[in-house]
């Protein structure tokens, strides 16, 4: 199905399909951008990440010549986003916050609409929106109204009103939230196969998880500033230090483990239910203490080393300000290598 | 290099808008089977009308339903058209909630095709009402001198009015916050322009001020105008005044509702 879509060609290699040098943005009094910058090499993913208000949809709008910048500037796929809005529309898909799809119209029929307005011809058209609705397995609601949709299906139609024209850069703007495991899951495969065939993703979001599965690089984005950047792997060690876990065979087990791990570490180990956890300062004391464990009753399999998650992460760069509700349960406790 | 499917850049931009504003006035019009509580609307408005105005009202305002049937039923239709202009304000306010436009607005074509393709679309229903309007009048015995030519020309008179009057309400629709927001502004305007007119009662009956108002009034213009044509009578000065006015608020409204629809920032 993808093999239609372009692949970069040698030229357009270690460019940037997105780049923005210290964009601000104010509404009234509010500064919603103080500064931003940031990169994103073609055919990569660049995760914004942040609890609400923290910039990341006005970056985007901005990205999209949706919203124009006081200051700073920005290209997208080569062209600036205010001298050659025109331009960066051509090769760019967007999906915002709230699905951009007309409920009284068919699935096939908002596709075809987008289709025309990008230019296809009426047959063009046509065939376009039956293979994006073959695509993302719409076709059996191809001929219902969008009203009828569930959650899940508006957003992977909205994404397929994004495909139409195969862009160059796509803009996901928080498109997970509200949907359930099973259609996140299935959003995260359609957004790494668009990725696979040479398409550069800019998406939000709130949830670590999220950033940590698809993205290649990690913009966090806190009050409208960039706290740090770099890939989700870099980041983690950069709060130093490692995670190590362990399931004792039986829960009542649990403390006695975690207070000999701590004897044996002279770090503190917490045990929580059947899990225990413990941090390390260097990796390379990990065998030591594995082995330890294991001789004292432990299987292998049972105890893992790994990077702090995400959202420790997020905690230690923006000095503990959590915001209540910002990573809803789950996603924080998700992350782990 | 970039790829020709990316970079479409239209060789003639002014057709390429129009195609855009055709394809989303389709939009629109495809809602007329998609949504057949709006089409029923469409449908049954013009027998409302011309039962409340020619059956309940005409005796008592003409002693005879007949004599007010032909003086009414040329302003009724314009009036009709003139009052549902508003819809054009409120759906496109309930689109720019929805997030709608701002997909229209990172695709590559003309700023003002959305706009554009709104309102022809709804001029294509208005013409619809239109229609339904003529049938009615017919089947209950109205015979314009103006013939087929005359019912043609009012009828597209009227829809170039429209035409006009919608960019009111377009500029309404991208500066009011909610539909119910549009609504009542656009009433504040809309009753004295529709009911401050020539369309129910003729302008020497009214007293002084009201009378001066109402000849003023575009919509009494364009009541005369589809008058005239339609009984066949000279209708050059109405025609023209019509036209002015029309004119006259396309070149305020049609650039305010522009330069909104680009500020418009969700």
């Amino acid at each position: 199905m993808w093999t239609a879509v372009r692949m970069p060609s040698a030229g357009d290699r270690g460019r940037f399909a997105i780049e923005a040098e210290d964009l601000v943005k104010r509404f009234g009094g509010a500064t919603a951008l103080d500064g931003v910058s940031l990169a994103a090499p073609e055919g990569s993913v660049l995760c914004l990440l942040g609890p609400n208000g923290a910039g990341k949809t006005t970056v985007v709008r901005t990205l999209t010549t949706l919203l124009p910048p006081d200051a700073g500037r920005a290209s997208v796929a080569g062209h600036d986003v205010v001298r050659e809005a025109g331009r960066v529309r051509g090769a760019i898909g967007v999906t915002g916050q709230f699905t951009a799809v007309d409920d009284m119209m068919t699935g096939t029929q908002n596709l075809v609409l987008v289709a025309r307005l990008n230019g296809f011809s009426r047959q063009a058209a046509r065939n376009r929106a039956a293979e994006l609705l073959d695509l993302l397995r719409l076709s059996e609601a191809a001929g219902r109204l969008v009203r009828t949709y569930s959650g899940g299906m508006r957003r992977r139609l909205d994404l397929a009103a994004c495909l139409v024209r195969r862009p160059r850069v796509l803009f996901l703007d928080e498109p997970t939230t509200g949907l359930d495991p099973r259609s996140r899951g299935e959003l995260w495969s359609l957004v790494l196969d668009v990725v696979a065939q040479g398409t550069t993703v800019l998406l939000t979001t709130q949830y670590l998880e999220e950033a940590d599965r698809l993205a290649d690089d990690v913009v966090v984005l806190d009050r409208g500033r960039v706290v740090v950047t770099g890939p989700p792997r870099r980041l983690k060690q950069r709060v130093g230090g490692r995670r190590v876990e362990f399931h004792p065979p039986d829960r009542s087990r649990a403390e006695a483990v975690a207070r000999a791990a701590a004897a044996l570490t002279g770090r503190p180990a917490e045990a929580e239910g059947d899990v225990v956890r413990m941090s390390l300062e260097d990796a390379a004391a990990f065998p030591d203490l594995a082995r330890q464990l294991i001789d004292g009753g432990l299987t292998a399999g049972e105890i893992s080393l790994g990077y702090p998650s995400l959202d420790e992460v997020f905690l230690a760069l923006t000095g503990g300000r959590n915001p209540a509700g910002a990573f809803p349960e789950g996603a924080t406790r998700a992350v782990r290598d | 290099m970039l790829s020709a499917t990316e970079e479409p850049g239209p060789a003639r931009p002014v057709r390429a808008a129009i195609g855009q504003s055709l394809t989303l006035a389709w939009r629109s019009v495809s809602r007329l089977r998609t949504v057949p509580e709006e089409t029923v609307g469409f449908v049954l408005q013009p027998l409302i009308y011309v039962t409340l105005f020619v059956f309940l009202m005409g005796e008592a305002m003409a002693g005879d339903w007949r004599t007010y049937r032909d003086f009414a039923l040329p302003g009724i239709a314009v009036q009709m058209v003139v009052l549902s202009t508003l819809g054009t304000g409120l759906s496109l306010n309930t689109d720019l909630e929805k997030g709608l436009f701002d997909r229209f607005r990172t695709l590559p074509i003309a700023r003002t095709a959305p706009l554009l393709g709104a309102v022809l679309g709804d001029l294509v229903r208005y013409g619809l009402s239109l229609a339904v309007m003529a049938a009615v009048g017919a089947a209950i015995g109205f015979r314009p001198a103006g013939g087929v030519l005359g019912v043609a020309a009012a009828g597209a008179l009227i829809l170039l009015f429209a035409f006009s009057l919608c960019w009111i309400w377009t500029l309404l629709g991208l500066k009011a916050r909610t539909p119910s927001g549009v609504q009542t502004l656009a009433t504040l305007f809309l009753f004295p322009l529709a009911f401050g007119s020539s369309v129910l009662v003729a302008t020497e009956d009214m007293p002084g001020w009201v009378r001066a108002w109402a000849a003023a009034n575009p919509v009494t213009w364009a009541t005369d105008a589809v008058r005239a044509l339609l009984s066949g009578a000279p209708a050059g000065r109405e025609v023209a005044g019509t036209l002015l006015w029309s004119a006259l608020i396309l070149t305020v409204f049609l650039p305010l509702a522009a330069r909104a629809y680009r500020r418009r920032v969700r």
